[in-house]
């Protein structure tokens, strides 16, 4: 049995909150048959990047937040129940700092109940996701995900998170996939600076056109790979757009923290959409 | 133990119903249906600005259960960037997407305690309700509204109903007594007999009134400025290094654990 693609609507990794922040504002049926991406989880605590750690530009923010999360335990303990509870379909981000990590991840997560899938952050701009495995080779990419792979139930799908290089990304892309991923989703937050120089990532509607290439070449030159886009999707119109160049899905990410109602908003307008054309 | 009731915010499209200049502020009243049905003094709205991903976070100084515009609640700005430029400069009628109540409230103490309320500039907004809430339940509060200056202090004439004693501080010396809130808040404590010291505004304000809170043996919780982008909690853009109950560091976000906190917990020196 092969593994199911999420979409058409997710909840991109780290602009979700636990879940709970953003209940209120997900619908008439809450998380229910969403496919929530967690924030990055590694498996010792982290407290993440001192202030400031986010800083609006023309077009996006400039974020080191470096990834603050409760580490694994925690988080199987409080947040996976609950967001189990409330009908999401969980799709836990993780990161790590070896490839031992990453793997130990996937096999403490295959046997949680109610994870959905994986998504293995492989794109976290340098400084930001200090101290996290050396990724930027595609071999390397591949072969976390080769890891993660062994240890995760292969009817369950593995997303490949990968950075919006141009240069690099069909290569990473078909290297992932050769590996194992399900799916790969492009991108992430582009590496930046603060007004001040320091190192930071850029994210929200500034990176869409980055995005957009990205998943445009890979759909072009690997069409048999499912491509979920991420990168300033806040409406249907850029939804679509990342669906028309091959997208199979779309996650919706800074978008959630100008409009926490912006994911409720696009499911509601893409089945009206759906409807139409039918 | 009271019964925690469910509050849950929301995000709607609200509408300038008036706004007025006061010194350097810009006082908004606005229509926001849900918002101020739900309000507890000391929650905040986050306001989106056209053309801008981040939100504006601000302190609710008023609700109006009933008003020829419905529910309303009245916001202070201090126009300090362009959003809140933006927002100062909204007509009667501009429509404003706003999320609300949002954050953990002011804390009431059980029993009819003395209480004293330091906040500065425009930040003392929430003190405001919050006085109405102590006073019915037999607390005495005595008010203290601190300022650089005359045009940025927020006036005491409203709350003079529902507290005891006012006290005014501009840096400055042009209206009231001179000095800052860390000069003379261990006096104004003292001559309050205050139990629960209650302070908003900048952190050095914050940090100087639960310190004098602890010297005196007084409880204190403080409601801190959210620098969030978003409000909602899911940005984890306002880090707020706290001590929690099991003494262990924890660094939490101010716009969920927060904006108000007890003084005693907060790693003022990480901050």
């Amino acid at each position: 049995m092969s593994a199911y693609v999420p979409g058409p609507v997710m909840v991109a990794a780290g602009c979700g909150g636990t879940g709970r922040e953003l209940e209120p504002f997900a619908g008439p049926d809450g998380l229910a048959g969403l496919d929530f991406v967690t924030r990055s989880l590694t498996l010792d605590p982290r407290a993440g990047g001192a202030g400031p750690r986010l800083v609006e530009v023309p077009g996006g923010l400039v974020n080191a937040v470096g990834l603050p999360n409760p580490g694994l335990e925690h988080f199987l303990a409080t947040e996976l129940p609950w967001l189990v509870r409330a009908g999401a379909r969980v799709l836990v981000s993780i990161a790590g700092a070896t490839m031992g990590e990453y793997a130990d991840l996937a096999r403490r997560l295959s046997r949680a109940p109610g994870v959905a899938g994986l998504e293995v952050n492989l794109g976290a701009p340098d400084e930001v996701g200090a101290g996290l495995f050396e990724v930027r080779e595609p071999y390397h990419a591949a072969s976390v995900i080769a890891a993660v792979r062994r240890e995760f139930p292969s009817d369950r799908p593995v997303l490949a998170k990968l950075r919006p290089d141009v240069s690099r990304v069909v290569e990473g892309a078909r290297s992932c996939h050769e590996a194992g991923a399900t799916a790969v989703v492009i991108g992430n937050a582009v590496p930046a600076a603060f007004p001040d120089g320091r190192a930071g990532g850029l994210s929200g509607p500034a990176v869409g056109p980055v995005a957009l290439r990205c998943v445009a070449e890979v759909h072009r030159a690997l069409p048999a790979v499912p491509v979920i886009a991420c990168g300033g999707v806040r409406d249907l119109t850029s939804a679509r757009t990342y669906l028309a160049v091959g997208a199979s899905a779309v996650q919706v990410g800074t978008a959630l923290l100008h409009d926490p109602t912006t994911v409720a908003r696009l499911r509601a307008d893409l089945a009206a959409h759906h409807q139409e054309d039918a | 133990m009271p019964v925690p009731e469910v509050r849950t915010p929301v995000h709607v499209e609200g509408e300038v119903v008036a706004t007025k200049r006061v010194g350097a502020h810009r006082h908004l009243t606005l229509t926001a249906p849900g918002v101020p049905e739900r309000f507890r003094a000391g929650n905040f709205v986050a306001v989106s600005v056209p053309g801008h991903v981040a939100r504006r976070a601000l302190w609710i100084h008023r609700v109006r259960a009933s008003s020829a515009f419905g529910p309303t609640l009245d916001v202070v700005l201090e126009a300090r960037g362009a959003g809140t430029s933006w927002l100062a400069a909204q007509p009667v009628g501009a429509r404003v997407p706003i999320t609300g109540p949002l954050g953990r409230a002011f804390a009431l103490p059980k029993d009819a305690v003395s209480c004293l309320l330091v906040g500065e500039g425009y930040a003392a907004a929430p003190l405001f309700p919050l006085a109405e809430r102590l006073r019915e339940r037999g607390c005495a509060v005595s008010l203290v509204v601190s300022a650089p200056d005359e045009s940025r202090l927020l006036s005491a004439l409203e709350a003079r109903r529902a507290v005891r004693s006012v006290t005014v501080l501009t840096a400055d010396g042009s209206v009231g007594q001179r000095g800052r809130v860390a000069d003379h808040v261990d006096e104004l404590l003292r001559r309050a007999d205050a139990d629960v010291v209650y302070a908003t505004g900048p952190a050095e304000v914050l940090r100087a009134s639960a310190a004098a809170a602890e010297r005196a043996g007084a409880w204190s919780q403080v409601g801190l400025e959210v620098s969030a982008l978003c409000g909602t909690g899911l940005c984890h853009g306002c880090p707020l290094p706290v001590v929690g109950e099991d003494g262990v560091d924890r660094v939490v976000r101010a716009c969920t654990e927060g904006p108000v906190v007890r003084g005693d917990r907060v790693r003022w020196d990480a901050l």
